[in-house]
Formats: structure tokens, sequence, C-alpha cells
């Protein structure tokens, strides 16, 4: 599979990571390289294999549906980078 | 008075109850050698001098009472991938910045109310992504080996203590703390276990709470100690391991006496070893150090079978989807909304690509465009479902081969320590460092690495077992059986203690 630089920016697009012209070059070789080696797994028939969803047999545990914590604004805002009155404060987002 | 930082943890243990030194003074010897020796070798990036006193007062009440808890007063180093209550936890990215979380890692707690000590925080690469410690926004750790030149003498050349615990490594390997912390995805307690010349384990997926553990690839991610001996990393596993609700993942199954089970040797063990890790280019020293680890073994009563794991050139490859796809998933809540780094934008999402692409550093970045790549639309199918199928193979491989053997024997790396850039150039280089170790966390297994020798340039070399699901205990028999014959292997100069004062 060879990556090009429109591929590389529409990739960078969807992981919110912007990406200057000089290292969607760089990534265009590297991603490249890296898909191209994976694709080694083709030899492999999977046609009547299931996907892996977990490595260990347990079944998902349940708990009750009730809270357990919370009223702990202070800490849950704690750390973010522009807070007012225990909410979050992001660029506007509606015109 | 001995120097306490080069006792192990077992017998420091011993010496606190024997009230031979309290747990202050080992603490402050600890923290003396942080401080005279983490300028050079970067173990650490938070020492916790005042926190570590605190436990250690506690511990000495403990102790004075008599009444211990199992890791009463052990100063230990914590990598930064686990969330520590109000100490500042980063795993080693600039998109975390100075996140301060409020809560503890499960797995910190359990060391902590066994009465641990926490020394400060270790180095690692970035979000745990790498094999050399070369990707942390800290700067990379150097290892303290160094390579012997024609001449016989050490070379100045920097080499890697592996990765991505290569903060814990480092730090146990230098006689900076008397075990650590680590995680491994793909191989990284193990391979930094190796290259250094320490005790690894990889328990099995779900035998350690990754709760508060930053998350790299979740169904892949295990905690698991670095220590000098394998009794001391069998201490440390059974104070880390347990249930824990938190993580729907994490298995709810008693956690034995591994101490115990490592003393019951190896007689009729029947230990495998496979023909595919057998690899083109490996180099003949660790042929070598594999038929040494045989014969060990063979001398102490197990008996030893050739067996076939077919798909393991696969793993890699199929690791290399895997990994990235669920990092991609993971690492999507850095938006600078919530915590750590936030870079203006003309709007939200351009704030978003802004914050993202200052934040992470360059391997992790790649690997959140491979993973979103093989997420994407028309393309899940043809990698990621076609890797987890490939997974469900690998795990087979496994399953099959304990219908005749106990226990897997391999070598942990392909190659000895390399020095600083040797494979920075080039992604898929770095990526074969796991050749060896990546199987293991594809199947769920535990997975250990024992010193078991040095390479041609007086560089540690390290044998891996791979076990049966939850059957640590034949992991720390057969690490012993190595290490009883192998001996422990240190550092042969404190070059890091040179033109401090060292008081």
């Amino acid at each position: 599979m060879q990556v090009d630089e429109a591929t590389v920016q529409r990739i960078a697009g969807l992981a919110r990571i912007k990406v200057t012209p000089e290292e969607a070059k760089a990534l265009q070789t590297e991603l490249s390289g890296i898909l191209n080696w994976v694709e080694q797994l083709d030899e492999v028939d999977t046609s009547a294999v299931e996907p892996m969803t977990r490595v260990v047999p347990i079944a998902l545990p349940k708990r009750k549906d009730e809270v357990t914590d919370g009223e702990i604004p202070d800490q849950v805002t704690k750390n973010a980078p522009q807070t007012e009155d225990h909410f979050f404060v992001v660029p506007k987002v509606i015109e | 008075m001995t120097d306490l930082t080069t006792l192990t943890l077992t017998q420091a243990r011993d010496g606190l109850r024997k009230k031979d030194f309290s747990a202050t003074e080992l603490t402050e010897a600890f923290l003396r050698a942080i401080e005279a020796g983490n300028g050079s070798l970067n173990a650490f990036v938070l020492p916790t001098p005042d926190h570590a006193l605190a436990q250690a007062k506690a511990s000495d009440a403990r102790l004075a009472a008599s009444d211990p808890r199992p890791l009463e007063g052990i100063p230990l180093g914590h990598k930064d991938l686990f969330c520590t209550n109000g100490v500042r936890t980063t795993a080693c990215s600039r998109i975390l910045g100075n996140f301060v979380p409020t809560y503890e890692s499960s797995v910190g707690a359990n060391l902590w109310n066994a009465g641990a000590v926490m020394l400060g925080k270790l180095n690692n690469d970035e979000f745990a992504m790498g094999s050399s410690n070369e990707t942390s926004a800290f700067g990379p750790v150097v290892s303290p080996w160094r390579r012997k030149g024609k001449d016989g003498k050490l070379t100045e050349a920097k080499l890697v203590p592996g990765g991505s615990s290569g903060g814990s490594s480092a730090a146990v390997a230098a006689g900076l703390c008397l075990g650590a912390t680590a995680t491994d995805t793909g191989g990284s307690i193990r391979q930094p276990a190796a290259l250094t010349g320490t005790v690894g384990i990889k328990p099995t997926y779900g035998r350690c709470s990754r709760w508060g553990i930053v998350a790299f690839a979740s169904s892949l991610d295990q905690a698991g100690p670095i220590a000098k001996t394998v009794e001391d990393a069998a201490l440390m596993l059974g104070a880390m391991a347990g249930y824990d609700p938190k993580d729907s993942t994490c298995v709810d199954a008693p956690v034995p006496d591994y101490a115990a089970q490592m003393r019951q040797g190896v007689k009729g063990l029947r230990v495998g070893v496979p023909k595919e890790y057998r690899v083109e280019g490996m180099s003949k020293e660790i042929e070598a150090l594999w038929q040494q680890g045989i014969a060990w073994l063979k001398a102490a009563g197990a008996t030893i079978h050739e067996i076939s794991l077919p798909h393991t050139k696969y793993a890699l490859p199929a690791y290399y989807i895997v990994a990235p796809a669920e990092a991609s998933s993971n690492l999507a809540r850095y938006d600078g909304v919530r915590y750590g780094l936030r870079v203006p934008g003309k709007d939200i999402i351009d704030m978003y690509c802004e914050t993202r692409a200052a934040g992470f550093g360059k391997e992790v970045r790649r690997r959140v465009l491979i993973g979103t790549y093989v997420l994407s639309a028309g393309y899940y199918d043809a990698y990621y479902l076609k890797a987890q199928k490939v997974r469900t193979l690998i795990k087979r491989d496994f399953d099959e081969a304990w219908n005749t053997v106990d226990v897997v024997l391999t070598p942990t790396t392909p190659s000895p320590a390399f020095a600083f850039g040797e494979k920075t150039g080039d992604p898929l280089a770095m990526y074969l460092e796991d050749i060896f170790t990546v199987t293991v966390n594809m199947a769920g297994l535990p997975g250990m690495s024992v010193p078991a020798g040095l390479s041609s340039e007086g560089t540690p070399l390290g044998l891996q077992f791979i076990g049966k699901p939850f059957d640590e205990g034949t992991l720390f028999r057969a690490g012993k059986v190595i290490e009883d014959a192998a001996g422990r292997f240190n550092a042969p100069d404190k070059w890091w203690l040179a033109g401090s004062k060292g008081r």
C-alpha cells in the first residue's frame, strides 16, 4: 500500500493532528513502509477464523446500576487548561 | 555499615525486620544514590524525597510495632505511566504537561498498602511507545552498562536501557531503587530487563489491574515488576496483582505465594523450545545462550521438547496493527480540554489539531496515524479484523503447545543493548526489538525475562520463559533455575557516580 500525501493529510485530519507539508512527506514514506510490511499477513488464510475479542475467556462482570462516586467537580476540573464555575471552557463551537 | 543500595529487595526486607537498619535509613540511602547518579542516568523524571521519607517514617512505626506488611519500608521506583495521587504524572509526554492526578492507580495503591515506599516517578518512552527510551519528552535514559572495546576497556558510548520501561530497568540495575514498577504492551518489561541484567515479568493479562495506568493498547497492556532477582520479582508481583472491580478485564482469582512456588524446582517440568524462534540473523551468542539455558534446565531435572508455534512470524506485523489502532482510540482523549497542554487555534477543531501536533512526539504521532488509517472506513476489515484473526491463530498455537509442554523457553531479544541513535532512524528496525516478546502479549500469556549471560561486548543477555495463563508460578520456578546457574550480573563500573559528590 503506497500512501500519498493527500491520504496522509486526510488521516491526520481524522486523527486531529496538524501535519506540515514537510512532515507529510516523511510520513508518506514511513507509513507506506509500515503498511507494506504488515501486508505479509495476507499470506495467512483466516477465512475460517474468528477474530479475537478477549485473550482470557471470562464473562464481562456486571455491577449494580447505581452511583458510586461523584460530587467532586473540583477534582474533575482541577487539571483543565481553562475552567469557569466547574465548567470546561472551549472556543465557541456554535456561530 | 554495608552499602544498603546493593542489597536485594529480599535482603532489605529481612534486614528491616531484624532491625539491622530502619526504613528511613534505607530510603535515605536510595535518595542519596538518586541524587548522585540520576544526573548521568536520567532514570527518574521526578524524585519524590518528601513523599518517600513520610512513607518510610510510617513503615518504621509498623516495624517498631512488629506489624510489618509484605513490602514494609521497601523503596521502589514507579513508572510515570502510573497515576499517582497528588504527584505529577506525564507518561513522559508533553501533552500531559503538569497533570497531577487526584487518584492513585490500583497497582500503586496495592504497593503502598503493602508498605512500599515511592522514591519517585521513572522515565519511559512517551506513552510507552518505544524500545529504547529515546522517545521520552524528558530525554533518553542512559543504561548503567557500557560496552567493552577490543582492548577490554569500557567504551564511552551511551547504551539504551531498553524500553519502554527504560527508567525502571536502569534504576534497578544502577541501584537507585530496590525494584520498580513497569508496564508491558509488546515487550516493555522483558526487553529492558534483558538489556540491563535485571529480572522482569509481565503477568497474564488480567492479573494486575490496569485502572489508573495511562492506557496505550488496552487489550495488550499489563503491569509487572522489574527487580534484581527472581525472588524480588515474585514478592513484588504478589503485592501488585489482585482483583479490582474497577477494571472489568481484571480476573477474580487468588494470587498465589509466588516466592514459595519459586522454590519448587523444575524436576519433571516439560520445557518447550519453539523452532520458529530460531530467526534469520539471530546472533551466534544468542543461540549459544539459548543452548546454555536448555542445558541448565536439563541439569535441574526438566525435560526439553522441540515444539512448533507456526504463526510466530506474523505476531509482530499483527501487533503493529492492533497496538496502534487501540492507541489511536485511547489517545483521542488528549484534546486540550480536560487536562494537559492546550495550544490555541482559530476554532475548536484547530485547537485540537494544534494541541496534538505540539503535544505528541514523533513516534506517538506515527502510531496514532497508523492506527487511524487501519481503523478508517474501508480499511477496518483488511487490517484490524485481519490482525485480530491472526491473533486468534497465535493464541491457538500456544493452546496446542500446552498439550505437550508446561513452559516455553526462548531468548528475550535478538541482540544485546544498542547505542543511542542506532535504531531511531528506522521505525521498522526498532519494532524488531519486540520480535520474541510480542507473541506473549498477543496471546495474553505471562512472560518473564531472566539474565542468563553476557555478550562478547560485556553487556547483558536475557532468556524468556512463556507460561500458561495464570501460571506465573512456573515462570518463577524456571527463572530461579537460570538465576542459580548463571548468577547475577552487575554493571562493572559505577561510572555514573563519577563527578558527583556521592556524599
